[in-house]
């Protein structure tokens, strides 16, 4: 193995540990959050989208602090997260519609 | 017909020493593994909720205790094996190996917690006879959607392998970066697919546990 493989490539401080306890912290204040909603039993449409609300922000933090999207060059964000938006956007144009047709279809024959 | 001279089609191996977007070739891969892996995902949450709002008799069968409560409590393992796994690379780049060996074994032991609780409570719901196949649930006196333990072991099943995996990557970089085989880059890599593992679980939690935790509040 060569020496240029043994040595890290690049050193930076992202980040301080006092910053990751908060992120940690308020990971786990949403996950309470989400545990209450489902104690509240609240309609299922509202729950939806609160959960998904608040799991995107979850996952927000994870990304920009725990794995340092935040501290990296915004072209590496770029090439990743809109295809991925992109990708899930169209899935949801073809599918979703569906479902709600055969819901439809259910009602109708019931 | 003359041969293809490959370099002068292709040009010369690439030989290093340019990382695209300042960020080194390993973790640039890990990354985009991670945004395909997304995808996997991401269609099979789809899939799930697809079957489900197409359903009639989809069973809501989770009580707050102790299902709800279990899954919580996986969800605050995952997230503290998170903040170890964060300080494990912040301790690899400070060049403090037994610091950052200790972190990323702490990290392991968070997963396979995890993973084991999980085993358990799958078995529980084996033992209540809901399998990938079917359920004895009813809803509204029929028969709950046998799809319902198909989503559920195929979507928690599909994450418990990542975690798994991710034990077994963790174990090998802990070993590889306490014996000066791998360097911080690797622990930082390692870590990228760690807390995504940990980010897909954040969807996994909300979507199969808490839009399934029982309507009917027992009085």
């Amino acid at each position: 193995m060569s020496t240029h493989e043994i040595a890290a490539t690049t050193h930076h401080e992202v980040g301080t540990k006092k910053l990751f306890m908060w992120v940690w912290f308020w990971l786990l204040v949403l996950t309470g959050i989400e545990v209450l909603l489902a104690y509240l039993r609240l309609e299922p449409h509202v729950m939806l989208i609160l959960l998904v609300g608040l799991s995107l922000i979850k996952s927000a933090l994870i990304v920009a602090y725990f794995m340092h999207m935040r501290f990296e060059k915004i072209g590496l964000f770029l090439i990743i997260v809109p295809s991925l938006v992109f990708c899930l956007v169209m899935i949801l144009i073809f599918v979703f519609p569906d479902s709600v047709r055969i819901v439809n279809m259910q009602t109708i024959h019931m | 017909m003359a041969e293809l001279d490959i370099d002068a089609v292709a040009g010369p191996d690439w030989g290093g020493g340019v990382a695209p977007f300042t960020a080194n070739t390993k973790k640039l891969g890990m990354w985009l593994f991670l945004l395909s892996d997304s995808l996997t995902f991401s269609t099979a949450i789809l899939a799930y909720a697809y079957v489900r709002l197409a359903s009639s008799s989809w069973p809501r069968p989770f009580e707050i205790y102790p299902a709800i409560a279990n899954a919580t409590f996986l969800t605050i393992i995952l997230l503290s094996s998170s903040l170890t796994m964060v300080l494990a690379v912040a301790a690899a780049h400070r060049d403090e190996v037994r610091k950052a060996v200790m972190y990323i074994i702490l990290t392991a032991i968070g997963g396979a917690a995890f993973v084991i609780l999980h085993l358990g409570e799958w078995f529980r719901l084996f033992a209540e006879g809901v399998t990938p196949w079917s359920n004895q649930f009813t809803v509204n006196g029929q028969p709950g959607d046998p799809l319902f333990g198909g989503t559920f072991f195929g979507l928690t099943g599909l994450h418990m392998l990542h975690v798994s995996i991710g034990v077994i990557y963790l174990c090998i970089i802990a070993y590889g970066f306490g014996r000066r085989k791998f360097n911080a880059d690797h622990v930082e890599v390692s870590g990228l697919y760690w807390h995504f593992v940990d980010l897909v679980w954040m969807f996994i939690f909300p979507m199969v546990y808490l839009m399934s935790v029982n309507l009917n509040v027992k009085s």
